[in-house]
């Protein structure tokens, strides 16, 4: 595949006001990059009438950066897809900045949309073949009478010669980022065998002098919509199972309450707010219940509720500690959690209808904010380190544990629910901000706002 | 339940997504038919936000609080109204216990009174660990309180950790000056 000469960095010369800048670096083996093998990003300016986004301001931007690149990739040649550039949205330009994202595929150039090429004439491959590429992509857009789009394509095995995928999709206009989210995952799980998370969102929440807003991303930082925009702090955003809710910690009555809210629809519900601090809600997988700390009884303690309400909470944990930050494995069968109850903040984990609970970090003085993988085999949490607080990922059943950054700031860590990434807030040239990484930390990407602190990540789940 | 889902799992799974429907095209080198336009049920020309037919699953509405009045913020009368602790302590310190008196004594004296006490950290550590120990800080001087004459029914003890920090820095003199408790009238 070449030399290692490093990827030159793709959209050089952009001005930083283009809302859709990808800047990449690596010392991966990789041949050199010439400038037509990538097309020109120019992003259309969204204009979708009726549609609940707010025009992005240039503060709110994001950039997804890559530092480094782990084994080797798959050569795909991604083409412009025919009569895209009538539509709002540059489907294969998402498409393509998706992949190249994951550090997974090595991008080429494709077949030319605007000459023509699209799903309906299988290119010639072995002609693909001979230009480096294992797999080709062609695919068309088109406006509907009753103004949705169908977004087509086909990927094609260059080595097999055969059809690997393909497929229509009908979206309005408002989710044409979507549609391209989704074709993205498609192709990256034909071609890895696992399952992507392009179509996944993330939410966090961005302090922008004294006001707080809770934002709500594509995974890939662009599509940001604001949830919630509040004169007091907000803190530690929670996904409901199916997506369709967020609950979080408000501080906009001047104390710790947690409310829920249908992020379609904007409608909020006030779920704990008794006496003293409530905070950090979780969601059960089954999504019925809500785990949360509660100091309504003098000491900040675990306690269940059920979603839809009526009910009074019912407590999981009875120590003369701090317990805090719950959060359910993925069958339901414990909740891993943070205590003081041995002096420093651990975790720990017990059953989800409480009773006896096991310390589970035992390297370094002070552990928390666990986030659990989704097969159950990782715990990725924040440990202190002399004065550094560091983003660590525990295998659990070895009890290995190894850090993945070299940042001294890190925060909240949210596992993606493919369990291949792990999005966390850290702090960079004195600003916070998002950042995702692989679990053996040799390919993170980094969500940049420009002038705002971003933090409290919280990746959202499978389903959209 | 997500994970685990093997490919077959996957497929069936993407096979059902409902509003942004995926149907394989033929394999054949046959022309793509016609496209003809739907029928409108469930279609709107201006797209998203339309009040007939699904929202776009892309959609998030936004709630500004702002414009709903919220965010009265207590303003901390004048006068010595402020407790401050050392790291990773909530132990009321000695020189604080006049201040605590003398707002029991008042608090005794005016059953009609009511105070918030706000607990607070320093900027370092995690948010929801600090929640907790600026609460312990907030309880701390609430047990004083109460101890000292005043009624639990006109205490509140609550906690910002270390989102509202007082004073800006990343050295000792600033985290020592957000180690406190404020005691608010309510």
């Amino acid at each position: 595949m070449g030399s290692d000469a490093s990827r030159g960095i793709i959209g050089a010369g952009m001005e930083r006001n283009r809302q859709c800048e990808v800047t990449a670096y690596n010392s991966a083996p990789m041949s050199p990059r010439n400038n037509d093998n990538m097309p020109a990003w120019s992003r259309r300016r969204w204009i979708a009438a009726g549609a609940a986004l707010a025009a992005a301001p240039a503060a709110a931007q994001f950039r997804v950066e890559i530092a480094g690149v782990g084994g080797t990739q798959i050569p795909l040649a991604v083409g412009t897809l025919r009569d895209e550039d009538k539509v709002p949205v540059a489907v294969s330009q998402v498409v393509r900045a998706n992949l190249e994202r994951s550090g997974l595929f090595k991008l080429l150039a494709g077949p030319n949309g605007a000459a023509g090429a699209d799903e309906r004439s299988a290119p010639a491959l072995h002609e693909w073949r001979a230009r480096g590429a294992d797999a080709v992509v062609a695919g068309s857009v088109m406006r509907l009478a009753d103004g949705r789009f169908d977004v087509r394509y086909k990927l094609w095995d260059a080595v097999k010669n055969e059809e690997l995928i393909g497929a229509s999709k009908l979206v309005p206009a408002a989710d044409l980022r979507l549609a391209a989210h989704r074709v993205s995952d498609e192709i990256h799980q034909r071609l890895t065998g696992e399952r992507g998370v392009y179509a996944t969102r993330i939410a966090y929440v961005v302090r922008t002098g004294r006001r707080f807003a809770l934002r709500v991303t594509d995974a890939d930082g662009e599509g940001g919509q604001v949830a919630l925009q509040s004169p007091e702090p907000i803190i530690s955003p929670a996904w409901s199972p199916d997506g369709r809710q967020i609950a979080y910690v408000s501080f906009e009555t001047q104390k710790a309450s947690v409310w829920l809210q249908d992020l379609q629809s904007g409608e909020r519900r006030l779920v704990a707010n008794f006496r003293g601090s409530n905070s950090a809600p979780a969601f059960s997988p089954d999504g019925k219940t809500l785990a949360m700390a509660l100091s309504r009884e003098g000491l900040t303690q675990l306690y269940s509720m059920p979603v839809a309400g009526g009910a009074s909470p019912y407590r999981l944990t009875s120590s003369n500690a701090i317990d805090t930050e719950p959060v359910y494995s993925a069958d339901q069968r414990f909740i891993y959690f943070v205590s003081d109850r041995g002096g420093g903040p651990q975790i720990y984990r017990m059953a989800s209808n409480g009773g006896n609970a096991e310390r589970v970090t035992f390297s370094g003085s002070y552990n928390i904010s666990p986030s659990l993988s989704p097969d159950g085999r990782h715990l990725a949490y924040i440990t202190r380190q002399g004065g550094a607080f560091k983003l660590a990922l525990l295998e659990l059943e070895t009890g290995a544990v190894r850090t993945l950054t070299d940042t001294s700031d890190d925060e909240r860590p949210s596992f993606a629910p493919n369990g291949r990434l792990i999005a966390y807030a850290t702090r960079a040239q004195g600003a916070d901000v998002l950042m995702t990484t692989t679990l053996d930390g040799k390919i993170k990407s980094r969500l940049v706002s420009t002038g705002s602190d971003v933090r409290e990540p919280a990746w959202g789940p499978f389903g959209r | 339940m997500v994970q685990g889902l093997g490919t077959l799992g996957v497929l069936v799974l993407a096979a059902t997504l409902a509003a942004c429907s995926s149907t394989p095209l033929p394999t054949t080198s046959a022309p793509v038919e016609t496209r003809t336009p739907l029928a409108a049920a469930g279609g709107s020309g201006t797209g998203a936000g339309a009040s007939t037919g699904a929202a776009p699953q892309s959609q998030v509405a936004t709630v500004d609080l702002a414009r709903a009045g919220a965010g009265t913020a207590l303003l901390a009368a004048p006068g010595q109204r402020v407790v401050y602790f050392d790291f990773d302590s909530f132990v009321i310190r000695d020189e604080f216990k006049p201040l605590i008196e003398g707002h029991a004594k008042v608090l005794a004296a005016n059953r009609g009174k009511k105070l918030v006490i706000e607990g607070h950290t320093d900027e370092r550590g995690g948010r929801e660990y600090n929640l907790a120990l600026g609460q312990k800080r907030a309880e701390a001087v609430l047990r004083s309180l109460a101890l000292l004459g005043a009624n639990d029914g006109q205490l509140e003890a609550v906690s910002f950790g270390k989102e509202r920090p007082a004073v800006q820095g990343s050295n000792e003199e600033a985290w020592a000056q957000n180690r406190r408790a404020e005691l608010k009238d309510k």
